[in-house]
């Protein structure tokens, strides 16, 4: 039987505003998916997300969702979570909003490790504001504001979660589709700041500048790209040379998340009185 | 025993003609239309859902009973 998306997206808001071939599509079908399996209460679920492009999808699904200033929405999604800790909050947004404009949230939220889960759509570009650079940008790359090529070094935005302190950090691409509902699956799961990357494809501003020909070059190159985190193993460096790793990076269950140690603190100064 | 066919609907108001469906479907039995998809060769399907699965317009459902 085919899978019943309707269920869970606002009615009349077909078609969505991506251009034809954005992988963000592709996501939201793998959040659906995974919501889907969660057998979550949509009215118990947040989708916070900030500006841009993959910060549209919220507007898609029909549960509680919260669209805010850019880069602003691990700063919302903290106020959620802190007046109502039931609640299961899922942000999501791109590589600019994310680790950008809103990358000192994003540190902070790592850090504090607050129960949400972070999905965070890497294509490498601003799409929505019309191909500028981001962080993640990879050196010598195109964008509008790089006409001659990016001379910065890119941010590895799983590298930098674990860092920063996040106890769930995984890696997906969109074209292995399949595996996206899983890792969204099993950070929802986990207790504590899940952050999921899935390396996406933006053929309008940055596949265009940068001479993929066309989505299914940039899927193609997604596909060779990515490397499960098993097979890596018994790879070499050489091999592994431009490679990316995906799969569950990082997890670690040992830490108390942001919401239970708050509450330890107002029993403590309730306690006192 | 004959095979049993899935039934392919595509919502052609979504499809945005992005052929990720007809590059990917392992056994060829989509093709492009105009600007939207359309089946050519039902009888190849095997069922794998990847068109489904990919699609990022949620344009293509297979139908298998």
């Amino acid at each position: 039987m085919a899978f019943d998306y309707e269920k869970y997206l606002r009615p009349g808001k077909l078609p969505h505003i991506w251009c034809p071939g954005c992988g963000h599509g592709i996501v939201m079908k793998g959040l659906i998916r995974a919501m889907d399996t969660l057998k979550l209460d949509m009215k118990n679920t947040a989708i916070v997300s900030g500006i841009g492009c993959a910060s549209r999808l919220p507007g898609y699904i029909d549960c509680c969702t919260l669209h805010t200033a850019h880069g602003r929405a691990a700063a919302f999604a903290t106020g959620v979570k802190m007046a109502k800790p039931e609640m299961n909050v899922i942000l999501c947004g791109g590589d600019g909003d994310g680790t950008a404009i809103g990358g000192n949230h994003f540190i902070h939220a790592c850090r504090r490790n607050i129960d949400m889960t972070y999905i965070i759509m890497n294509n490498y570009i601003y799409g929505m504001t019309g191909g500028q650079f981001s962080p993640c940008t990879p050196t010598g790359h195109k964008a509008s504001t790089t006409p001659y090529g990016n001379p910065d070094p890119n941010f590895d935005i799983a590298k930098l979660a674990i860092g920063a302190g996040a106890t769930f950090v995984a890696r997906g691409t969109a074209f292995h589709a399949n595996q996206i509902d899983k890792l969204i699956a099993e950070a929802i799961q986990h207790k504590g700041f899940s952050v999921v990357e899935i390396l996406d494809d933006c053929p309008t501003t940055y596949g265009r500048r940068n001479k993929y020909k066309s989505v299914i070059e940039m899927m193609n190159r997604l596909k060779e790209v990515a490397v499960p985190v098993k097979a890596a193993e018994k790879m070499t460096a050489e091999q592994l040379q431009g490679k990316v790793l995906t799969g569950v990076l990082y997890k670690d269950d040992s830490k108390s998340d942001y919401t239970t140690e708050y509450a330890k603190i107002i029993e403590r100064a309730q306690a006192k009185k | 025993m004959e095979k049993k066919l899935p039934k392919i609907e595509i919502i052609e108001k979504y499809c945005k003609g992005c052929h990720i469906c007809v590059e990917f479907c392992p056994t060829k039995v989509l093709e492009m239309k105009g600007f939207v998809v359309a089946v050519k060769n039902l009888e190849a399907c095997i069922k794998c859902m990847q068109c489904e699965l990919r699609c990022p317009d949620f344009a293509i459902k297979v139908i298998t009973d």
